[in-house]
């Protein structure tokens, strides 16, 4: 019987914030208008995460600095940084406290497995949501008005590497891993309906998880079914063992990998190990964006080392922003009204929406780890 | 036949870190029935005190030898790792050794958690990589690869697995140690200093557990502040399979655990025919724990609870 009283005073508390929030809108309340940042800030993806939110914080902090007039008033953004721990329950828990604080938009998440869950609360709440980095094409495909991304989806990056890999590499027994989460597993779908269509036999489909660091037995298994080519669907901590285990089992494979290889972090963890392992990211490396340079610039001045989605997250940003002068509000409804027609020179080319919220003629470019650097072997669009 | 005998090796080198690490979870809890659950962040540390000092000589240094940087590297961490542990028993353990034998065991979480954090304010939430300095020597027994830090690693761990096994069986400190596992209160009474010896088991196992923290971060190229977490898991696992609180028992479970992982994990998607991929690497093993735990209770070479006490 207590635990219901509690329970019911904590309801009643929580609907009292909830109604407090929604009785000043941000454009009323003081002329700040709050944004949601979220990535992972804390556990393996750390640096990944940080990175969008610099990214984003870049985009605001510029805005900020150039002034932002809305409705005939003047505004300032604040973006919230929140950490979702990579972990989806924790993506809903930061998701309604974000909605609860106020958010007009959220950039983010950084990864497909915590964006789509938290991308329904942000639908049920009516505020934009922005990706920079979630691929899995799971996320746009829900129906879902207020969701939106930046950069192109895992059918067409799995597409294009699926080609690359039969078409450039010449593989023709391929070894299909990943690491069970909506991304690695949506990425490695897409890889090997296309590797299928371009003619490539799939010898072996095997799994890991996103914490695993010991990947020799299921190399051992691969090797043992005589692959060309390894395909890894995941991130960079658990790809730079897995370079190095591959080298340490006498595996002539080749090991190709999406944009969660293709970043700083896996050429150190998998140190010279890394040499000769082609990786994919949506989009233009950095250097040949329209504005990639002039970011690097801006960025590393105030942050350090580009990892990856940092031109993406800061993108999001002014789209978002774009919407809003579209709408000359920040009211969600009427930001979601104008999003369709965002149309602006990012940092990493044109940002458009189609219909779904995915971002229109996303390109895909191939990397090559060549003396410890990523080397651009082609774009495909 | 060659992938069958790369995957035994694959599975002994990391089980043989496993019983390394379960060796400290099991002789801990021979002596006092507490289940040290921060012994995998105690190797954590091992690891990452030893990739700071191979970072720092190799700064400061970098004509060294690689081989003589990554023995500096673990002893140092060897004592790092001896008076933190020695610290933890002393603050977060003796104070409740009379309490109710859960509350140690939440102190002990406890302490696993404030490692886990100091340790990530300390070195950052990145993976640290290990540098590349060790001989990268290849060999080929039966068709499978083997490298020479493969080797070190195995022959490393079954000599330190065999001095403990001396240190137990033939000196006074293992006698002391033999005779408060089977009871404190006459051992006390026999005039043997129960403190002591409960002090020396931690650092003992602390000492073992710094050994294995290097070898795995050498092994994977990586060390992180999480990667206490899952190995101590893993190695608390071989303890019991072994039966907790048997030092035999705990090196036969670690390698039993390492080697049934590495072949459940390479022939589980064949063997099923695709129903059970490589994924249920981790169930598989628990799997085999349970079976035995349910015939075996006290594990394979745990003495019956009933005697014991």
């Amino acid at each position: 019987m207590r635990t219901k009283h509690l329970l019911s005073a904590l309801f009643m508390a929580g609907a009292l914030g909830l109604a407090g929030c929604g009785d000043k809108p941000a454009e009323e309340s003081g002329a700040v208008i709050r944004i949601g940042s979220v990535a992972p800030l804390t556990g393996p993806q750390t640096h990944i995460g940080k990175d969008n939110e610099n990214g984003a914080r870049l985009a605001v902090d510029e805005i900020n600095a150039q002034g932002l007039q809305l409705g005939g008033k003047p505004v300032k953004l604040e973006l919230l940084g929140e950490d979702d721990q990579a972990e989806p329950k924790t993506a809903t828990i930061v998701a309604q406290k974000l909605v609860d604080a106020g958010v007009v938009a959220v950039i983010g998440h950084l990864n497909s497995g915590t964006t789509i869950p938290a991308s329904k609360i942000y639908h049920d709440a009516g505020i934009p949501q922005i990706s920079p980095s979630a691929t899995a094409v799971a996320y746009t495909a829900q129906g879902y008005k207020t969701a939106y991304r930046v950069m192109a989806n895992d059918a067409q990056q799995g597409k294009a590497l699926g080609q690359f890999a039969v078409v450039k590499m010449a593989a023709k027994k391929i070894a299909i891993i990943d690491d069970r989460t909506a991304y690695g597993q949506g990425l490695a779908d897409e890889f090997e309906k296309a590797a299928k269509e371009a003619g490539g036999e799939v010898v072996a489909r095997e799994f890991t998880n996103d914490k695993a660091t010991d990947f020799t037995a299921i190399l051992t298994s691969i090797k043992g079914k005589g692959a060309d080519l390894v395909f890894f669907g995941g991130m960079d901590p658990q790809g730079g063992p897995m370079a190095q285990q591959m080298k340490r089992l006498g595996l002539s494979a080749r090991l190709l990998g999406g944009d969660g290889l293709q970043n700083v972090n896996f050429l150190k963890l998998a140190g010279a190990d890394a040499e000769g392992v082609v990786a994919s990211s949506p989009g233009l490396p950095i250097d040949s964006m329209p504005g990639g340079p002039d970011f690097r610039k801006k960025f590393e001045a105030k942050y350090g080392v580009i990892q990856v989605y940092a031109p993406y997250a800061y993108d999001a940003v002014y789209a978002l922003v774009d919407a809003m002068k579209r709408a000359d509000s920040a009211e969600p409804a009427k930001v979601l009204a104008e999003l369709p027609k965002v149309d602006i020179q990012g940092v990493s080319g044109p940002v458009k929406f189609d219909a779904k919220g995915d971002t229109v003629g996303g390109a895909v470019t191939l990397y090559e780890a060549k003396g410890g650097a990523w080397q651009v072997l082609e774009t495909m669009k | 036949m060659d992938i069958f005998t790369q995957q035994l090796i694959n599975g002994l080198v990391v089980g043989s870190i496993y019983a390394l690490v379960a060796l400290g979870y099991t002789m801990v809890y021979g002596i006092l029935e507490l289940i040290n659950f921060a012994h995998g962040e105690v190797t954590m540390i091992g690891a990452m005190v030893a990739l700071s000092v191979i970072g720092i000589l190799m700064g400061t240094a970098p004509d060294l030898p690689g081989l003589m940087v990554v023995v500096a590297g673990l002893l140092l961490a060897i004592p790092a790792c001896m008076a933190l542990a020695f610290t933890i028993e002393k603050i977060a353990y003796r104070p409740l050794r009379k309490a109710p034998r859960l509350a140690p065991l939440i102190t002990a979480i406890g302490v696993s958690i404030i490692l886990q954090n100091l340790a990530m304010l300390v070195w950052g939430r990145q993976y640290v990589s290990f540098p590349a300095v060790l001989p990268r020597g290849q060999h080929e027994i039966l068709g499978a690869h083997i490298t020479d830090l493969q080797i070190v690693i195995v022959v490393l761990s079954l000599l330190t697995m065999a001095g403990l096994w001396l240190l137990v069986e033939r000196t006074r400190l293992g006698r002391a140690m033999r005779a408060t596992a089977q009871s404190r209160e006459v051992a006390e009474l026999m005039g043997v200093n129960v403190d002591r010896v409960i002090s020396a088991t931690f650092v003992i196992g602390a000492a073992i557990a710094a050994l294995a923290g290097v070898m795995v971060s050498a092994y994977y190229g990586l060390a992180h502040y999480y990667m206490g977490f899952m190995l101590g898991l893993k190695a608390f696992s071989a303890a019991v399979l072994g039966g907790i609180g048997n030092i035999a028992g705990a090196m036969l479970g670690g390698l039993l655990l390492g080697v049934i992982e590495a072949l459940g994990a390479g022939y589980i998607g064949d063997l099923t025919g695709g129903f059970l991929g490589s994924h249920y690497q981790d169930v598989f093993a628990f799997f085999v724990l349970i079976l035995v735990l349910v015939f075996r209770p006290s594990g394979l070479l745990g003495e019956r609870v009933a005697n014991r006490a």
